[in-house]
């Protein structure tokens, strides 16, 4: 066998080892081997004057061998450096048996405390709504404190900013919306029958959802970031020390700061999502733009806007609350950012498409 | 080991360093000292890749950086250990996983050869084994350092660069440590690169420093010809109590 780490003569049951070339990390594998083909014997003496090179790994595949090979005979170790001696010395009552990965757990310890995960989530989110609510009472009692330039400086963030999106997403969903219902509309010859469907379909449901969804992701993932990033770097056990109220100080004022901008975000994709009908209608039916505008103010009436804006200010509380609640359930590391703000948005999305099915049941029940 | 030549950085119209050079010998310690601001880490993240020089020379192991390879630059970077200042273990992994990447990344050894190397490193580091199946957030601060040493070891390096090892660590782990660079160093065989401010490691552990001041080197060598050094920021420094007694111990027996 070609060996390159190892030579060695055997005589009447006397193995006489040389160790050579460099036992390092990268050679380890195959000088372990090498080592696994070594001939028995009683009597063994073992030379380390030949090697070129060692590192810790070298050094526990010895001591590992050594264990092997002291089983069965007696070993002699001669040639070694005062410094593998120490790396020996230091290395050999190391535990290397012990394991380096968390156990496995069973399906019914995962199922355990996934529940108690669950349980201890929505114990937080009430805890949280409790705050939430104190804060308010704090607020309502001393209106004087009211974060105005907060609340401004958010409106300005996730309004203001965040209207090219939400128009031009609106905008798209009205020119949808017209394109496809055109085609159908068109059979039966009732053209004009297209602003009814644009007009209603987005005053009323469809630019207040979009918005919202678009918003849940923008700002909605963004307060949780933020207040997820406060809460790692310890910005926040820092504002409490000094008796800042987090919900106080960061929460009210995104959530009043959102409520405000999501009904004034609505009512812009709401335009915009009329022209993008309008664009559609023309292109397609012909229809222009006065006799759009004519049909629309004879048969959208004003309840139908009304009935989408109320559902903005409530929208905007469940994203900001969710943002807020997700960004203060941050916890220890830069992972767990990632993970919330994941939530966040998920969570801010789903919500806002159940109420809407909720605002849907209430009105028709309501026979608006 | 090491040689830095005439670097010169500039970060926009900010000048960093003016014309840098030293000198780095095989298996010392070697600190790199001067006042918060003065491009100490910068320096520290050029000689590891972390940043180009705007100008100048730097040459790691032989090999000089202005013209590295991709391939070249990959084999270099598995012949150095970092210690980061804040440690920068990676936190969604336990400490016996963040020593074990490496080794699972860049060798073809048997899981069993990579759980006695983790555990040898703990040992190394003076870390219980328990600590391996630990997250990062769950330690104590100079146990997350010694933990990103044993980290920086994995990989067996000739090469070690420390930054700040002894900040933010109280008096007692604090020497320690500094017992422990010494120590692994003597184990190891290892050149250690070592940024501080603190006076007492720069005493005790540091067998040569280089002292950065006006965007250059103000003074290089032993602590003795350091403190033959008249420049202000040396003499400001340097002048304390802990200095006069060194100076009394040493030059006036």
């Amino acid at each position: 066998m070609k060996c390159i780490f190892l030579t060695y003569t055997i005589t009447n049951d006397r193995l006489a080892l040389h160790s050579q070339g460099e036992w390092r990390l990268h050679t380890v594998r195959q000088v372990a081997q090498e080592l696994e083909h070594l001939p028995r014997a009683s009597d063994i003496t073992w030379d380390f004057s030949g090697l070129e090179g060692f590192d810790s790994a070298g050094v526990l595949l010895f001591i590992d061998t050594l264990k092997r090979l002291e089983e069965g005979a007696t070993v002699h170790i001669v040639g070694y450096t005062p410094q593998q001696e120490a790396m020996y010395q230091l290395l050999h009552q190391t535990d290397t048996t012990s394991p380096i990965e968390p156990p496995r757990e069973g399906v019914v310890m995962r199922m355990g405390v996934e529940g108690v995960a669950l349980y201890q989530l929505w114990r937080d989110f009430f805890t949280f709504l409790g705050h939430l609510v104190m804060a308010w009472v704090q607020t309502l009692r001393h209106p004087r404190n009211f974060r105005f330039k907060e609340i401004v400086y958010h409106i300005h963030r996730s309004g203001l900013n965040a209207l090219l999106i939400t128009g031009l997403s609106a905008f798209l969903v009205g020119l949808v919306i017209a394109y496809q219902s055109g085609v159908q509309l068109e059979k039966f010859g009732a053209d004009l029958f297209i602003v009814d469907t644009v007009g209603i379909s987005i005053t009323r449901e469809l630019a207040p959802m979009i918005t919202a969804i678009v918003i849940a992701g923008r700002s909605g993932s963004a307060y949780t970031a933020e207040i997820g990033a406060m809460k790692i770097t310890e910005e926040i056990a820092a504002m409490r020390t000094m008796g800042f109220d987090p919900y106080y100080f960061l929460v009210i004022p995104r959530i009043v700061a959102l409520m405000v901008a999501l009904p004034l975000l609505i009512f812009f994709a709401d335009m915009m999502g009329i022209v993008g009908g309008m664009v559609a209608s023309k292109l397609q039916l012909g229809i222009s733009m006065g006799q759009f505008v004519d049909r629309l103010s004879e048969v959208l009436e004003v309840k139908h806007y009304l009935l989408g804006m109320i559902k903005g200010p409530v929208f905007a509380f469940l994203i900001a609350m969710i943002g807020c609640f997700r960004g203060l359930q941050v916890a220890h590391n830069t992972e767990s950012i990632g993970l919330h703000t994941t939530a966040s948005v998920v969570n801010g999305i789903f919500l806002v498409i159940a109420f809407d099915a909720l605002f849907s049941v209430l009105y028709t029940e309501l026979g608006l | 080991m090491i040689r830095v030549e005439g670097v010169v950085t500039r970060f926009g119209s900010r000048v960093i360093h003016d014309g840098v050079s030293l000198h780095i010998k095989r298996g010392e310690i070697y600190g790199i000292l001067g006042e918060s601001g003065s491009g100490k880490s910068v320096l520290m993240k050029e000689m590891i890749m972390l940043l180009a020089p705007t100008a100048g020379r730097i040459a790691i192991l032989g090999t000089p950086l202005e013209t590295i390879g991709v391939t070249e630059a990959q084999a270099l970077r598995r012949k150095w250990g970092v210690l980061f200042q804040f440690g920068a273990l990676f936190s969604s992994l336990t400490i016996a996983q963040n020593i074990e990447v490496q080794l699972k990344e860049y060798t073809n050894l048997t899981r069993k050869m990579r759980q006695a190397l983790v555990h040898s490193k703990l040992t190394m580091v003076g870390l219980d084994a328990s600590v391996g199946l630990l997250y990062p957030s769950q330690l104590s601060g100079g146990m997350v350092k010694r933990a990103a040493l044993a980290r920086a070891l994995a990989m067996e390096p000739e090469l070690l660069f420390l930054d700040e090892p002894t900040s933010g660590l109280d008096p007692i782990g604090a020497r320690n440590f500094d017992a422990l660079i010494v120590e692994l160093r003597a184990l190891l065989g290892v050149t250690v690169v070592v940024i501080t401010h603190d006076l007492d490691s720069v005493f005790t552990i540091v067998d040569r420093m280089s002292v950065l001041a006006d965007k250059r080197v103000v003074a290089e060598g032993s602590i003795d010809e350091i403190l033959t050094s008249t420049h202000p920021f040396v003499e400001e420094f340097f002048k304390n109590e802990y200095t006069q007694k060194y100076r009394e111990e040493h030059h006036h027996v």
